[in-house]
């Protein structure tokens, strides 16, 4: 763990990223309650601009900004994480049982992951989002589901490489079960190749939930920073700031999410060369 | 036959079956909507009689077994019948065949720009590596990886159509300017300057960094070490020798991205009102004319599988290795 952190440190611009990635993480988590402002509350006079009585003004029909950044922070985050996590699971147990089998499962397994990743992902979003309706459920499993053939194809990859190897045979040999053999011992040894894929994964799962809103098709419910942008779109030329702000945000947080991501694979994968 | 050729041939066969995939995963869609198939079908429009209902049913032969309609359904599909659009009042292929030019002019610019730009920055980049131009390109970069593709749309309007007043805002033409000829297509090149732009941002992040580390790596091969030795310029190294070869990983991602370039063209031609496939696809979300999305899902999943067998060809003009193999 300790080699962890020196070798991470020595990545400026991961250790930039992780700090922003802190600070998003804590007005997600504490936000809400430091800034207690319902985001759909009719707070003031609409198109107040920045840094009056409200810090970052308010929209076109007088919601305040930062109340709704505060809560999109949230959205954004919760929505990313989770469809990861999903992408994650199902990508991993696809590639896995692909990569340990071999053979027709693994042919099977892989037309199938090709066929998905043919399909033009965003579109494919869009029509699952639409058919669906909106919904948080919807939107997380919509991005769930165009995401996991990335993940599949990696651990596959690592699975072909680890799997001939003298401790998966010596496991076989003591005559362990299949399942235990490809997530007890065969996968840890993969982790660190999907941790770092896992998390970019986020920062691509949050643009494409910020994509989904801004079209109108977020959950209606909920403020993200998606819906901001989208909403304010059409006053751009009297008030160009509403669609700046949030945009600002989901920059800062895909930024620091690819940062720290790329500072795990130095950290995690140190013999790859840069 | 040549060995390109059967490669090709083997290529056309394996797009077969996917496409098919495709038409049927539709169908399964389709059925998984709320509802009833056929007021999928009629794009939910309130205006549809009931016996046009009936008849759509009779038609797609709703009443029968799901096998059987899977069939009916592959059945129009390969007649390239994708369905009409009662929203529209005309068929979903002419609707989706209308709007295609202005999507491939749209992604065409955006890539020619994207490579462009992308293999230029890579190569400047990698040729001082680890000086502030690297450092400078390398930010950019990383900014341009991580910039929502709709906002920055919106940023470039902000910027050059409203602060300057230098590019047209929305559309694809002046309205009603009714040009023709050299002024026609200065005028749509004028409103195609900021969608391309758009777009192309993210894929010359995405090359950039690609071609710099291509050319780093190539840069390390043995046959780079005799070019020097012989005591070649570095410029005339760099485009003539190690250039070439460090394209290969860039041509390979550009045929991958080619769907991932088209979702990207639903947001901006949102943001810039371009009148193309991806704004033909906000219309029918909000128009809940879902049959029409599916036929745009189908369509763009066949432009992918092009894509991918038109990648596979060049590839295999490139570096010949590939079709013996």
């Amino acid at each position: 763990m300790k080699g962890f952190w020196a070798r991470f440190e020595r990545n400026r611009a991961a250790v930039f990223g992780f700090s922003v990635l802190v600070i998003v993480l804590a007005v997600a988590a504490v936000g809400p309650f430091l800034y207690p402002v319902d985001p759909w509350e009719l707070a003031g006079r609409p198109f107040s601009p920045p840094f009056g009585r409200f810090p970052l003004g308010t929209d076109t029909l007088g919601r305040d900004l930062a109340a709704g950044l505060v809560h999109g922070a949230r959205i954004s985050l919760m929505m990313g994480l989770v469809a990861t996590a999903m992408a994650v699971l199902i990508g991993t147990v696809v590639g896995a049982i692909a990569g340990y089998r071999g053979g027709w499962v693994d042919d099977a397994l892989m037309r199938c992951t090709e066929f998905f990743q043919t399909i033009p992902s965003f579109i494919f979003a869009v029509v699952l989002v639409a058919i669906f309706q909106p919904s948080i459920e919807s939107i997380v499993a919509a991005i769930a589901m165009v995401s996991w053939p990335t993940l599949a194809r990696l651990v596959r990859g690592e699975f072909i490489a680890l799997r001939h190897r003298e401790f998966v045979q010596a496991c076989v040999a003591l005559g362990m079960p299949e399942r235990s053999i490809i997530f007890r011992q065969v996968l840890p040894n993969a982790a660190g190749p999907v941790i770092v894929t896992g998390s970019l994964m986020v920062a691509t799962a949050i643009l494409l939930e910020s994509g989904l809103s801004f079209l109108g098709l977020g959950d209606p419910n909920l403020m993200s920073w998606g819906f901001m942008i989208g909403s304010s779109r059409t006053v751009l030329r009297q008030a160009w700031w509403m669609s700046a702000i949030p945009g600002v945000a989901i920059l800062l947080t895909v930024l620091a999410i690819n940062l720290v991501g790329e500072g795990l694979n130095d950290a995690l994968n140190p013999r790859l060369p840069r | 036959m040549s060995p390109r050729l059967r490669y090709a041939g083997r290529r056309l066969l394996l797009a077969v079956p996917i496409v098919l995939g495709m038409a049927v995963f539709n169908f399964l869609l389709l059925h998984l909507a709320p509802g009833d198939a056929a007021s999928v079908l009629a794009g939910e429009a309130g205006g549809v009689t009931p016996e046009l209902m009936s008849q759509l049913r009779a038609d797609f032969g709703l009443d029968r077994s799901l096998p059987m309609q899977l069939l009916i359904y592959l059945q129009h599909v390969v007649s390239l019948d994708l369905g009409f659009s009662f929203r529209h009042r005309t068929s979903v292929l002419s609707l989706i065949l209308t709007r295609l030019p202005a999507t491939l002019l749209l992604m065409g610019a955006a890539l020619a720009l994207s490579v462009l730009g992308g293999v230029l920055l890579g190569v400047l980049a990698a040729r001082r590596v680890n000086t502030w131009m690297d450092n400078v390109i390398s930010v950019f970069a990383l900014l341009s990886y991580a910039t929502p593709i709709f906002w920055i749309g919106l940023m470039f309007i902000v910027l050059f159509s409203i602060h300057l007043g230098w590019l047209p805002t929305h559309g694809m033409a002046v309205a009603g300017a009714g040009t023709t000829g050299w002024a026609h297509a200065l005028d749509v090149a004028r409103h195609l300057i900021l969608p391309a732009m758009t777009l192309a941002l993210f894929y010359v992040a995405l090359y950039t960094r690609l071609m710099r580390a291509s050319m780093l790596e190539v840069y390390t091969l043995d046959y780079v070490q005799s070019a020097r030795a012989k005591g070649l310029p570095e410029g005339r190294i760099a485009f003539k020798h190690v250039l070439r070869n460090a394209l290969l990983p860039v041509v390979t991602m550009v045929g991958l991205q080619v769907g991932h370039m088209l979702g990207g063209s639903v947001l901006v031609e949102t943001v810039f009102g371009w009148p193309g496939l991806g704004r033909l696809a906000f219309e029918s979300v909000f128009a809940r004319d879902l049959n029409l999305l599916l036929g745009l899902l189908l369509f763009s999943s066949v432009l992918v599988v092009i894509a991918n067998l038109v990648t596979d060809l060049v590839y295999s003009v490139l570096d010949p290795r590939i079709a013996v193999s």
